[in-house]
């Protein structure tokens, strides 16, 4: 009787031991909500792929401080509603440690207020800058902003002295954005816009708002917006015999631009993260081997490398990093651990995090890169 | 100011020449049933979608069009036979919700296809503008300009010269007397859809070095398409190609002259005036309804 009785307690103690230890073994679970359908789909699919592909190394490394990392990944659709629907999923049945995603600035911004009453680390891989500013507690980003493009196409005019320039932008979303950074930033750089024009994002021909800004005394063109709009633009300029700069913003950094434009690309400039130029950078560039690896690891499996998925490489990285630093998944310690990355060198750029910058990213991070002879040329 | 004007107008009469050409492709399957069929948008993406991937797949330019061509007028006639032919009897208002149906399809199995970017088509004869005492076009939109009229021409010809195409216009006429006279209706329908698809074809062929195209590409453009031929009177093909660089011009001119930003409410408002006032299109013939 007593015999049976130290058993029962020794295997309730067994019981107990061997949960505690499969508790500790658990997966550290990253949550992620993606646009990989619908009109952003080229965004969100390459970022998806990445991180699949990255939390698939880290496990085959023995994961993150001996334990495995779980992804669980759901859809948005680039549906504002359905990203805050999955997000509240992800806390509350999926119990996630961390958040890595929004793949669009409409999704990520709409998630914002749930992460902050729940308290759990957010690292969006959108665009733009109210995500970050004001600096939220709970709240980073690891992509480029519209505001440093506009900042970063400034100074390049600025060096070949052109004060008047002619903006023409789209009618999406990010045109829009980019639209207002330029406005804000153009006096403190001393440039004058003479001609603010538009289109339809879904028009095949621009050759109207071109013929008035031809009409103006503009010395150079921006054209802020993504997709095959850019492109037509581009070509309209050269129908027309415009023969003034024209600047492209970070929305058009890929080969797909450059083979919709064809030869009248010639001579756009742009600034692009340094992931489209990899093969150029100077060998001491701290940069260029993590930017070699990722384009060969990715290739090997999906085709072409873009700037996207370069954001979730960034991303899902700073949080691990962070999870090394911070010995579990404990949210607090996780979030501050992100907020002290300091010289984390990822595809966007060299991120150094501070209380303010929820993001870190300097005007350094993009390259302004010139289209010369169908390919990318760095200028600076 | 003048120069500027003249800008307008050619760039209005290049992208009328666009909608025109997808204008016309509503009229035959219209003329045939009665029937709007709004996968004719997804014809035209169809046709550039495939003549780019024949081309990447090696094939010369030519080849690869005629190839494109006669693959879409094959979808456009399993179409029929697989969704529109089912529904035999159904009203039109039905049909038509299969042909949206349909359009729906078509514009995923295409982004499964090819993926969802934009993709390219190489111009004709080069990317070299043509100046004309300061305005500029294009070589590519002389080819849509002669390609529409000499499309016109061809389904003028059919469907006034030709025992087949008169057998065409009777089935939208009066259905019943027309299978009465020993037509048969059934192949009438076959032959409309496969026409259609291979006229949106080279409508999608000759536009997209212009436009370039995408597996959603077929929206904007069968919206626009279809209001030319609304304008125009739906179911005459001249009527179309007049709706259609009427349109092109307003839009032009109304963003050049007023705002970017109004152009398509513009289009839409000339369109909405015209149902309002002319309800069966500018061009089309007065028809005396029987009692």
């Amino acid at each position: 009787m007593l015999k049976s009785q130290f058993l029962r307690t020794l295997l309730a103690a067994a019981l107990f031991v061997s949960a505690n230890l499969v508790n500790a073994a658990g997966p550290i679970k990253i949550g992620t909500f993606l646009t990989t359908t619908g009109p952003a789909s080229f965004l969100g699919d390459p970022e998806l792929k990445t991180l699949q592909m990255i939390v698939e190394d880290i496990n085959a490394k023995g994961g993150l401080n001996g334990r495995n990392v779980e992804l669980i990944h759901y859809d948005t659709g680039g549906n504002a509603r359905e990203a805050l629907n999955f997000v509240k999923r992800l806390i509350r049945k999926d119990n996630v440690d961390l958040i890595v995603g929004g793949t669009t600035s409409g999704d990520t911004l709409a998630v914002i207020p749930e992460v902050e009453k729940e308290s759990i680390p957010l690292i969006s891989l959108a665009g733009a800058v109210e995500i970050i500013e004001p600096a939220r507690k709970w709240v980073f980003k690891v992509a480029h902003t519209d505001r440093m493009a506009a900042a970063k196409i400034f100074e390049d005019l600025r060096k070949r002295h052109l004060t008047q320039v002619a903006l023409i932008t789209g009618d999406g979303g990010f045109d829009k954005s980019g639209r207002a950074q330029i406005l804000k930033l153009a006096p403190e750089y001393g440039i004058t816009l003479v001609a603010d024009e538009s289109y339809g994002n879904k028009d095949t021909d621009m050759t109207t708002p071109l013929t008035k800004i031809r009409a103006t005394s503009a010395q150079a063109i921006i054209n802020f917006g993504f997709g095959q709009a850019p492109a037509i633009v581009t070509k309209n300029i050269k129908q027309l015999g415009i023969g003034l700069p024209v600047y492209q913003s970070h929305g058009v950094a890929s080969q797909t631009f450059i083979d919709l434009a064809g030869d009248a690309a010639e001579g756009v400039r742009l600034p692009a993260a340094a992931l489209v130029v990899a093969g150029q950078l100077a060998d001491t560039d701290p940069q260029k081997p993590i930017l070699l690896a990722y384009k060969k690891a990715y290739e090997s499996k999906h085709g072409p490398v873009s700037t996207f998925g370069g954001h979730a490489y960034d991303g899902i990285l700073i949080a691990a990093e962070a999870i090394k630093r911070a010995g579990g998944t404990d949210k607090v310690k996780v979030r501050d651990e992100i907020e002290k990355t300091q010289g984390f060198i990822g595809t966007a750029g060299v991120f150094n995090m501070t209380p303010e910058d929820h993001m870190g990213l300097n005007l350094d991070a993009f390259k302004m890169v010139e289209i010369h002879n169908g390919a990318w040329k760095i200028v600076e | 100011m003048l120069e500027q004007i003249f800008q307008f107008l050619v760039t209005g009469i290049t992208v009328g020449s666009i909608y025109a050409l997808v204008g016309l492709g509503f009229a035959l399957i219209y003329n045939a049933s009665d029937v709007v069929n709004f996968a004719q948008g997804e014809f035209v993406m169809l046709g550039a979608m495939n003549a780019i991937a024949l081309l990447a797949a090696g094939l010369p330019l030519p080849l690869a069009a005629i190839a494109a061509v006669l693959l879409t007028t094959l979808v456009g006639l399993l179409l029929e036979r697989f969704a529109i032919e089912p529904a035999k009897g159904a009203s039109v208002v039905t049909t038509i919700i299969i042909t949206i149906g349909a359009a729906i399809f078509l514009r995923g199995v295409a982004s499964l296809l090819w993926g969802k970017n934009s993709l390219p088509l190489p111009a004709f004869s080069g990317n070299e503008p043509i100046d004309l005492g300061g305005a500029t076009l294009l070589p590519q939109s002389l080819w849509i300009l002669g390609g529409t009229v000499v499309l016109v021409a061809l389904v003028n010809a059919f469907l006034n010269r030709t025992l087949l195409g008169k057998a065409l216009l009777a089935c939208s006429f009066n259905r019943a007397a027309a299978q009465l006279a020993g037509i048969n209706v059934q192949v009438m329908l076959r032959l409309a859809y496969g026409l259609s698809a291979g006229l949106g074809a080279i409508a999608g062929i000759l536009v997209a070095p212009i436009t370039f195209s995408s597996y959603e590409a077929g929206i904007m453009l069968g919206l626009k398409g279809f209001s030319a031929a609304i304008v125009g009177g739906i179911g005459n093909p001249m009527g179309a190609v007049a709706g259609g660089l009427l349109l092109g011009v307003l839009e032009a001119l109304g963003a050049g002259l007023i705002s970017s930003g109004y152009k398509d409410a513009i289009a839409f408002i000339f369109v909405l005036m015209v149902l309002f006032f002319e309800p069966t299109g500018l061009f089309s013939h007065k028809a005396a309804e029987r009692v």
